[in-house]
């Protein structure tokens, strides 16, 4: 679509792994490597930059840690957050069990894998169709699923609460059931961008081989193509599970009744409970987090790739 | 257009009725996922938007009136500021973080990826989970994090969210803790294309730090901040979850946005035609904002 747009802008991205092999072979960092010259040696300089760093990891680090320790801590009222639990207990994750918080957790897994498989195949498919076929309207194809992402729930939010009621023709009432939120997220254009764009750069003649013997578009698709696309699905496999996990305006217009809510949408529930306290809302806090921490954890490499790669796509 | 030039030719003519059909039946389950709960929504969107909706009695369409209302109601006109000033900010503040942020933490040495690697957790958490967060952060009392810290130097507890004079510039201060990290791997990505012999030149001349990177890094991450500033405004727009876990537009209406207005006044207050008028205007901006900025890339590079 507006390849020449994002040219100049790709040149430094795919710079960056380039460049990652070239530090490995040169273990020594020199001078010029950084904009500011920061130097390994230890001096003034460095010792700035320690601190800095320090600074750094307390303003965007620690407060997960205060979060993490203020969960296991006894005191299940009150505010004070600290690095290390006073008296680690597991009350706080008790009460909210108690608080229904275990089912939300629940409701919130099968929303995100639901969800995310939806999203791969959808995705998956639609790629294949734009990188590796020629057929009339292409462009306005590419652009329509450019659009989905122009038009975050957000914006459509009524309406689509109003879609989710009532789905036409099919005349369904989706809302209070896991499809209401799995449903509107099936199509993302990101994934299908990076996808598209990924399969392009793969060598048609392996295709022709596979054709030659007879192989039919889905099998070609699912052994051929598919095992060469790992990296990118590992790309929109993260951040698409990052994104579901994020959801919150979504599952909130698709329950019917709070105990259709997901764990992120649910914390406001704890919050407001008059007979709970900071530590269980942390515990709360907690279990939406440790997710999306093991899947960025595990794949953080592919999440950093995205993100590059989606900030050339606008 | 660049599909030309990776698909061979002599593939496209082979069975010419199957190879037409095939792309759409991939592309189906897409589309169909798009129109029904994407561009259906939109249309309906816009459609309510000139209508007074009143469930059992019938729609009635009023024209350009919820516009209108929307538009002069001052509620509606505080929150076009606090939209403005909250994504100004948070963009600005955003990308001024992550180029520092990205400066700081550029290099191939293990320990900075480990810290790279933490300084980036605001980016994974869920937006609900970093309100909850903050909340507790900036608890009004002396023993909250931030008011111990400033009990530390000093300064007396300041009850950040429940004052309307300090609960924007709280938000905003939340919206750059999550927005900087992820400027941080952009710019870094940028970073990492700057031409190493710039720099060696530039030391021989006897360049300040300064020189070097005013004249040699920025320009050469232009295209990357770019990106990071269309990016952080178009979303700042549309700022939502951000305002409504942490202060759900109050207290006294002080942090209301465009999109809790929006929302309060459809889901709260039943007033779907108003609350669909107003996201009308938010998409309209958005596209526009959009547009005019693709154009301008594409001008841009053809110079």
């Amino acid at each position: 679509m507006s390849a020449p747009a994002i040219d100049p802008v790709r040149t430094p991205v795919t710079a960056s792994p380039a460049r990652k092999s070239a530090g490995k072979q040169r273990a020594t960092p020199a001078r010029f490597d950084t904009a500011l010259g920061w130097s390994d040696r230890p001096g003034p300089a460095w010792v700035l930059r320690v601190l800095l760093c320090v600074l750094a990891l307390g303003v965007f680090a620690a407060p997960f840690l205060t979060v993490f320790s203020g969960s296991f801590s006894e005191k299940a009222s009150g505010s004070t957050l600290s690095f290390l639990p006073h008296h680690p207990t597991l009350l706080n994750f008790e009460v909210a069990g108690e608080r229904g918080i275990w089912d939300y957790f629940g409701n919130s897994l099968l929303i995100a894998g639901g969800g995310l498989l939806l999203q791969l195949v959808v995705c998956t498919l639609a790629a294949y169709a734009l990188a590796r076929h020629r057929f009339r309207g292409q462009a306005l194809i590419l652009t329509l699923f450019m659009l989905t992402m122009m038009l975050p729930e957000e914006v459509i939010a009524i309406p689509l609460s109003l879609v989710l009621g009532h789905v036409p023709v099919v005349g369904i009432d989706l809302k209070g059931t896991v499809w209401g939120v799995i449903l509107p997220l099936g199509a993302w254009g990101f994934s299908v961008m990076v996808l598209t764009e990924f399969m392009k750069d793969i060598p048609t003649e392996i295709e022709e081989a596979a054709r030659i013997d007879g192989v039919g578009e889905l099998r070609m698709l699912w052994q051929v193509v598919l095992p060469l696309c790992k990296p990118a699905l590992g790309v929109a496999g993260v951040l698409g599970f990052i994104m579901i996990w994020d959801q919150y305006l979504l599952p909130l217009i698709a329950a019917k009744d709070p105990t259709d809510y997901t764990v992120t949408v649910a914390l406001s529930i704890l919050r407001t409970d008059p007979e709970v306290g900071s530590g269980v809302v942390l515990a709360g806090a907690v279990i939406a987090l440790v997710p999306s921490l093991i899947v960025y954890l595990l794949l953080q490499r592919s999440l950093v790739t995205g993100i590059a790669a989606g900030a050339t796509k606008g | 257009m660049t599909a030309t030039a990776t698909t061979p030719g002599p593939r496209r003519a082979r069975i010419p009725g199957r190879k037409a059909v095939l792309p759409w039946l991939f592309l189906a389950p897409g589309l169909l996922l798009a129109l029904v709960f994407k561009f259906l929504p939109m249309g309906k969107g816009v459609w309510l938007s000139f209508f007074d909706v009143r469930p059992f009695l019938g729609d009635q369409w009023v024209g350009l009136d919820n516009y209108t209302r929307v538009l002069t109601d001052h509620r509606f006109q505080d929150a076009i500021g606090h939209t403005l000033l909250l994504g100004i900010g948070m963009s600005l503040g955003g990308i001024v973080a992550g180029f520092v942020l990205a400066l700081l933490l550029e290099g191939q040495a293990r320990s900075l990826k480990i810290i790279r690697t933490a300084v980036f957790l605001p980016v994974v958490t869920a937006t609900a989970v970093v309100g909850e967060m903050w909340r507790l952060m900036y608890y009004p009392t002396s023993d909250g994090l931030i008011n111990s810290g400033l009990g530390l130097l000093g300064l007396g507890p300041v009850p950040y969210l429940d004052n309307p004079d300090t609960a924007l510039w709280a938000t905003m201060a939340m919206g750059i803790w999550m927005l900087a990290p992820y400027n941080m791997v952009i710019i870094l990505a940028g970073l990492a294309g700057v031409d190493r012999s710039l720099y060696e030149a530039a030391a021989m001349d006897g360049v300040s730090l300064w020189q070097r990177l005013r004249h040699i890094t920025l320009p050469a991450i232009r295209p990357a901040l770019g990106i990071v500033l269309t990016l952080a405004a178009i979303r700042g727009l549309r700022v939502f979850t951000e305002v409504y876990v942490l202060t759900g537009g109050g207290p006294a209406g002080s942090t209301d946005v465009w999109m809790t207005r929006a929302y309060t006044l459809g889901f709260t207050r039943n007033d779907i035609g108003g609350a669909s008028a107003a996201s009308v205007v938010l998409l309209c901006v958005t596209l526009l904002l959009t547009v005019t900025v693709n154009y301008l890339r594409k001008r841009g590079d053809v110079r």
